[in-house]
């Protein structure tokens, strides 16, 4: 059982991690075709080898610790936005089960009955990697940059989380696994059951909210190039930088796997394996984050918070309150 | 509510034609080259590095006058003469400072020989500030040479500008 789990926890940490690798290689490669240029060519055919070039030049970087900082915590911020990003991966079901020598394995690293409570509560820790690696590095920009993760996350996180009461209250559960599997459909129509028809608004809040907590474009004030340098990690360099990197990418992809979880029926599918079907949803995902970020500008930020308190919280109200009515009506 | 509502208007009908239009470039031919591998054609006019021209025997056309080292306005060229076997002058020393050089074209205009020409080369890229000091040796093209492409669109574009011809 122990062997079983391990086997799985290296299989989807080597996942993830290739995931973020060649996410990287899409975004430069979508991104560069949608402002008229051609991304990456160098590295390997169409530049698919460029993330190992970036990876190699990343590690022969000198790692500059500036005069000033708070060592442990300057440390240790990489590491704790991190990690959160890829405790997400415990509880998404990638797969349907499969029985193998007569064991019945289920395609989880965790089947927790509490999954979705489980990511909300880790996907909001991330920020305090981001609070610490802006306090710590002693720059001003840093420090505006984590001050500004901390407000958004806190603005965001509450329609975040109604977002998706809406789905809780119609599937009366909180398992990620039981959640795909009650969005399974034998019918031509295999998608009838997945809760983005029964939720739209509720998806259109989590694809919202979901963009605004990995701070990612068009909701990317921690990093804000143009106004703080590089926000949050301005001090950092090498694969100290490269974790924060990777761990941006890594939460891109944990709320693309969760989002497909909960909207789009996770694994289920018709004729292809159900890890392709997962794959696939998770790629449109992301391609969706690339193209959000080829196509509109940063938010000022108090065009921000407005947004999220006056727009989307009503509107994540209004969302479970209907929700709850019809529920109780059935 | 009205921030609400503009929302709604601005989710369901202006972000979609922002969308199209990435969309529509993202299966669009990219704009840019593929550079190293890809290059863009030049114009026939680009005033690219210089070269130094022969006669159809091989001697060399520059006779060292020091014209276009008097014409140019980054004071770019330095020569000196010497005596070939035959007794004519020529360049001892030739040699042309590509950091300084404007690429203004004006020591062409001015050689009464036809002897320096801008061609079109384009990528200097080097390690030392020494090597962008060009040499004539560097500069003088290959003796056995049929045609000269750059002498006739330089010849063309004076008779367009009204120029009178050099002596050739």
């Amino acid at each position: 059982m122990i062997l079983i789990s391990s086997v799985k926890v290296i299989v989807v940490v080597v996942a993830v991690l290739t995931g973020c690798a060649w996410s990287t290689w899409l975004e430069r490669k979508v991104v560069g075709h949608m402002q008229h240029r051609m991304g990456p060519t160098f590295a390997g055919p169409y530049g698919l080898l460029q993330p190992i070039a970036d990876f190699i030049k990343l590690i022969f970087k000198e790692d500059i610790v500036p005069s000033g900082v708070e060592r442990v915590a300057y440390g240790l911020a990489p590491v704790l936005s991190f990690i959160p990003a890829m405790l997400v991966f415990a509880v998404v079901p990638f797969a349907a089960d499969a029985t193998l020598f007569g064991h019945e394995i289920k395609m989880v690293i965790s089947d927790l009955n509490i999954g979705i409570l489980f990511v909300f509560a880790v996907t909001s820790l991330g920020v305090y990697g981001l609070v610490m690696a802006g306090w710590s590095s002693g720059s001003k920009y840093s420090l505006l940059g984590s001050l500004r993760a901390s407000a958004q996350m806190i603005s965001y996180e509450v329609s975040y989380g109604l977002s998706i009461v809406g789905i809780v209250l119609i599937a009366n559960t909180l398992s990620l696994r039981e959640l795909v599997e009650m969005q399974g459909s034998d019918s031509i129509w295999f998608f009838s059951n997945w809760f983005v028809f029964k939720q739209p608004l509720g998806f259109l809040l989590y694809l919202t909210c979901a963009i605004a907590e990995t701070n990612r474009l068009p909701f990317d004030m921690p990093e804000a190039e143009s106004e703080l340098v590089a926000g949050y990690h301005t001090e950092y360099s090498s694969m100290r930088f490269a974790t924060f990197f990777v761990s941006e990418y890594a939460n891109m992809l944990a709320v693309s796997a969760v989002g497909a979880t909960l909207f789009f029926g996770g694994w289920q599918g018709p004729y292809l394996p159900s890890i392709v079907w997962f794959i696939l949803k998770v790629f449109c995902f992301m391609f969706f984050y690339i193209w959000l970020r080829g196509t509109f500008p940063r938010f000022r930020y108090d065009q921000l918070m407005s947004f999220g308190w006056k727009v989307l919280f009503p509107l994540a109200l209004l969302n479970v309150i209907v929700t709850a009515a019809f529920v109780m009506l059935d | 509510m009205k921030e609400v509502l503009k929302a709604v208007v601005n989710v369901f009908l202006k972000m979609p034609l922002g969308f199209m239009v990435t969309i529509k470039y993202f299966f669009r031919k990219p704009v840019t080259l593929d550079y190293p591998h890809k290059k863009r054609p030049m114009a026939p006019r680009y005033r690219g590095r210089h070269y130094l021209e022969r006669y159809d025997d091989g001697t060399e056309r520059c006779v060292c006058c020091g014209l276009c080292a008097a014409a140019c306005p980054a004071d770019a060229i330095y020569m000196e003469p010497e005596e070939n076997e035959k007794g004519e002058r020529r360049a001892r020393i030739y040699e042309i400072n590509l950091l300084r050089c404007i690429f203004c074209g004006f020591c062409e205009e001015a050689c009464p020989e036809e002897a320096i020409f801008l061609g079109h080369e384009y990528e200097f890229s080097d390690y030392e500030r020494s090597s962008f000091l060009w040499t004539k040796e560097q500069m003088l093209v290959q003796h056995p040479r049929k045609d000269n492409p750059f002498k006739r669109i330089y010849r063309r574009v004076r008779k367009a500008y009204g120029a009178p011809d050099k002596i050739s």
